[in-house]
């Protein structure tokens, strides 16, 4: 029998998961931090705290600003030095609170100990509240805020919870160093995360490549019949939320739809293993794991990172910066974002980053389209790459709506696989963008 | 440090690339010109090299000095055309009726269109289609296999599929069968025919080196020879003194070759698996129509390039399985 898998298209590039096996270290802390307000989806949180103010490490200083938002916590203790606008991982200056670093004294009541704690008596509302009041989202990489999602909206029914310990991206393995070490606790947190939304049932989905997780997330979860692991085909991009719960249930969450019209939510193992903290431990998200690599890098690793440490700063932890470095990913090299400069923070979602030598760094020269029909094959979603590519390039944005653009997960497979390299995804992207003004354009009149 | 190179993701290629897969299938084409040089000798090598230099040639100048674009001839296109336009000629064919099959098949089949990815015909096709007009009685008559030093001089004869049309109505099938070769004879290519369709086997060989590679998928070639295998097997079951059997149909004329390499070129066929199923059962079925009730004895170049001509449409109207339509509940 084969093992599960999703239904349409998919790719499988090179793994390179360098870092594997390498234990999750701390990396120390930096002199500066810049912790942005916008770490998440939904609107930037407020700002609670001023120039000059001592601030603690677990100390809010911003509010969530809506429902769709979320607070967010000193990561250090220090100086506030300024409250403005630094540049962030996209290269846009954006608000941000920036801290000189002077200890690491934890506002009191959060446990710092390592002991598991198994047992909890919380309620469903109150875990909804710790969720909320700890910062937690997803750290998948799409940052939706936790609190949110646990929130079964009206006529809907949540039947499973999805843990999604995929991690399809090459190089990243920050979930896989989790897995491994704080499988006890990620039980912990599939638990709490079961009873904050209200479901009986749990499914954690692994990909095969990582043998030893699934084991021990099996041996983890082996008293608990309401928890299963099921190990998966590995096949890109099946840490996409749309892809996993197909691959996993067989249910096709609908065009424009989220996973929970089918039944679902799916949580990554970062954001459960965070929540088993916030709830266990009283510790605010402030912290993540973040994978150091390249093939280059002198010391490939899995650092637990502290939220707005510089980017520059963990490379030099892992070896420095090699001299042929052309390229920095913040993130992994299907989705992750090319950085334009290396003192920008890391934030919740990021989740590696990944240095590219010279030769990896460039895109090839592109060419006709020869219609080879691959694009077509590769796409999780059914889309004809290489058809909205020809509508975008002729502004034909409104025709793109029938051909479904806005289902694109922008994965990158086709470009992945199109032997004339053509910027296919770029082109969608473009579309998408300009669609999107149409749409809301529309719904204003 | 230097700069840093900022772009979009994906920041990771496959190794795919044009030039690669145009080698992949040229590779899969060497058996099926290995026995052509067995059976016909020296002036196979001719027809396929004045085939392949004339293509380039004429892709660079074309490029070079009336489009005035990039030159495009080391993509491998051109070289495949060549190929592809000699496999489909009697070997005995002069060089100056190959050249201007060749400037055909380049000038008005690919680069009118705009060169590599535009053209709605098959190039090959459309330069043998002209010739096959043009020259019909240079066209029409094959060297017979293992006259291995002759050239334009060979002594020639009809193709098994000349001889089935010719005879077909007038006299029993059984009766046209006995002048042909046997079955295994046209299954290793030792029969009258164009270059490279003669011999079954290393067709069959490139196919499944083809599918191996990923080049091609198996819906275009395996439903255009289902489709000839089912509707010439019902005409046979019906009246098999009237009618050839299937595996006659399979093994002459240019139906694997035009199945294989002709039909799956990936610029004229269809985007989608259900676009490229469709094509290749009407490719199939305008095959037998000419080659049983039609005027010509083959009717596979014809049958690919009308399919052809319905791509665009197919393309339109044919859309892949969308991911999330339909909700499920299980």
């Amino acid at each position: 029998m084969g093992l599960l898998t999703f239904s349409l298209g998919g790719i499988h590039p090179p793994e390179n998961k360098i870092s594997a096996g390498k234990k999750i270290e701390s990396p120390g802390l930096p002199e500066i931090v810049t912790i942005p307000l916008a770490q998440h989806l939904g609107a930037p949180s407020k700002v609670v705290v001023a120039r000059g103010d001592t601030v603690k490490t677990g100390q809010i200083i911003a509010e969530a600003n809506g429902f769709v938002s979320t607070n967010i916590h000193s990561s250090v203790t220090g100086k506030v030095l300024k409250v403005d606008l630094f540049p962030d991982s996209s290269g846009y200056r954006r608000q941000a609170v920036q801290i000189q670093v002077e200890e690491d004294d934890w506002v009191e009541g959060i446990d710092l100990s390592d002991t598991l704690v198994k047992d909890f008596d919380k309620s469903q509302d109150e875990i909804r509240k710790i969720i909320l009041n700890s910062g937690i989202v997803g750290l998948g990489g799409a940052t939706f805020p936790s609190h949110v999602k646990l929130m079964t909206p009206k006529g809907k029914t949540a039947e499973y919870l999805i843990i999604n310990g995929v991690e399809c991206e090459p190089y990243l393995t920050a979930d896989h160093a989790l897995m491994l070490e704080k499988h006890d606790e990620l039980i912990v947190g599939v638990r709490i995360l079961m009873k904050g939304l209200g479901v009986e049932k749990a499914i954690i989905g692994i990909e095969n490549n990582k043998p030893d997780a699934i084991k021990i997330m099996e041996k983890a979860s082996a008293e608990f019949d309401s928890i299963v692991v099921k190990p998966l085909k590995v096949q890109y991009p099946q840490g996409g939320e749309k892809q996993l719960v197909q691959a996993l249930l067989k249910r096709e969450v609908p065009s424009g739809g989220l996973p929970i019209d089918v039944g679902v939510v799916a949580f990554n193992v970062g954001t459960v293993y965070a929540s088993y903290l916030a709830v266990q431990k009283n510790r605010p998200l402030l912290e993540r794991v973040v994978t150091v690599t390249g093939k280059s890098v002198k010391k490939p690793s899995n650092f637990l990172t502290r939220v707005g440490t510089p980017v520059s700063y963990l490379i030099e932890k892992a070896g420095g910066l090699p001299e042929d470095t052309a390229k920095v990913i913040n993130g992994g090299p299907m989705m992750g974002k090319a950085l334009s400069r290396l003192d920008v923070p890391i934030v919740k979602g990021s989740s590696g980053i990944l240095l590219l030598m010279e030769e990896e760094a460039y895109r090839k020269e592109t060419q006709s389209c020869i219609r080879c029909t691959k694009c077509v094959t590769v796409c999780p979603m059914g889309l004809e790459p290489y058809l909205l590519m020809t509508q975008a390039e002729k502004a034909m944005y409104e025709e793109m709506e029938g051909e479904k653009v806005m289902d694109c997960i922008e994965c990158g497979s086709c470009v992945y696989t199109c032997p004339s390299s053509r910027p296919l995804l770029d082109y969608i992207r473009l579309g998408k963008g300009e669609l999107g003004k149409i749409l809301r354009a529309r719904k204003a009149v | 440090m230097n700069k840093l190179v900022v772009s979009p993701s994906p920041h990771a290629r496959s190794a795919e690339s044009v030039p690669k897969l145009m080698y992949g299938v040229m590779i899969s084409l060497i058996p099926a010109l290995g026995v052509s040089i067995y059976f016909f000798g020296i002036s196979v090598l001719i027809i396929t090299a004045v085939s392949v230099l004339s293509c380039v040639l004429f892709e660079f100048l074309i490029q070079k000095y009336m489009l005035k674009g990039k030159p495009s001839h080391k993509d491998g296109s051109a070289i495949l055309t060549g190929m592809l336009l000699a496999f489909t000629l009697p070997a005995n064919l002069p060089v100056w009726i190959v050249i201007i099959g060749a400037l055909v098949a380049i000038g008005v089949g690919k680069m009118t269109f705009g060169g590599l990815g535009n053209n709605i015909f098959n190039p090959a096709l459309v330069g043998r289609v002209f010739l096959f007009i043009s020259f019909p009685v240079a066209m029409t008559s094959w060297p017979e296999p293992l006259q291995r030093l002759k050239y334009i001089n060979a002594e020639t004869g009809a193709t098994p599929l000349a001889v089935m049309k010719e005879g077909m109505g007038k006299q029993p099938v059984s009766e046209i069968m006995n002048e042909l070769p046997g079955y295994l004879d046209m299954f290793i290519g030792k029969m009258m025919g164009s270059v490279g369709e003669v011999a079954a086997i290393a067709l069959l060989i490139g196919l499944i080196y083809l599918l191996w590679k990923k080049i091609i998928t198996w819906h275009i070639p395996v439903t255009i020879l289902a489709t000839v295998v089912v509707f010439t097997g019902i005409l046979w079951l019906i009246d098999p003194e009237s009618y050839a059997d299937p595996l006659f149909h399979l093994l002459t004329g240019g139906l694997l070759l035009g199945a294989i390499y002709m039909a799956t070129d990936y610029v004229t066929s269809p985007m989608t698996k259900k676009g490229m199923i469709i094509y290749a059962i009407f490719i199939g079925i305008i095959t037998v129509l000419i080659r049983v009730f039609g005027a010509y004895p083959e009717g596979v170049q014809f049958a690919i390039l009308i399919m052809n001509a319905f791509v665009p449409l197919l393309n339109k109207y044919i859309k892949p399985k969308r991911f999330g339509k339909e909700v499920k509940h299980g």
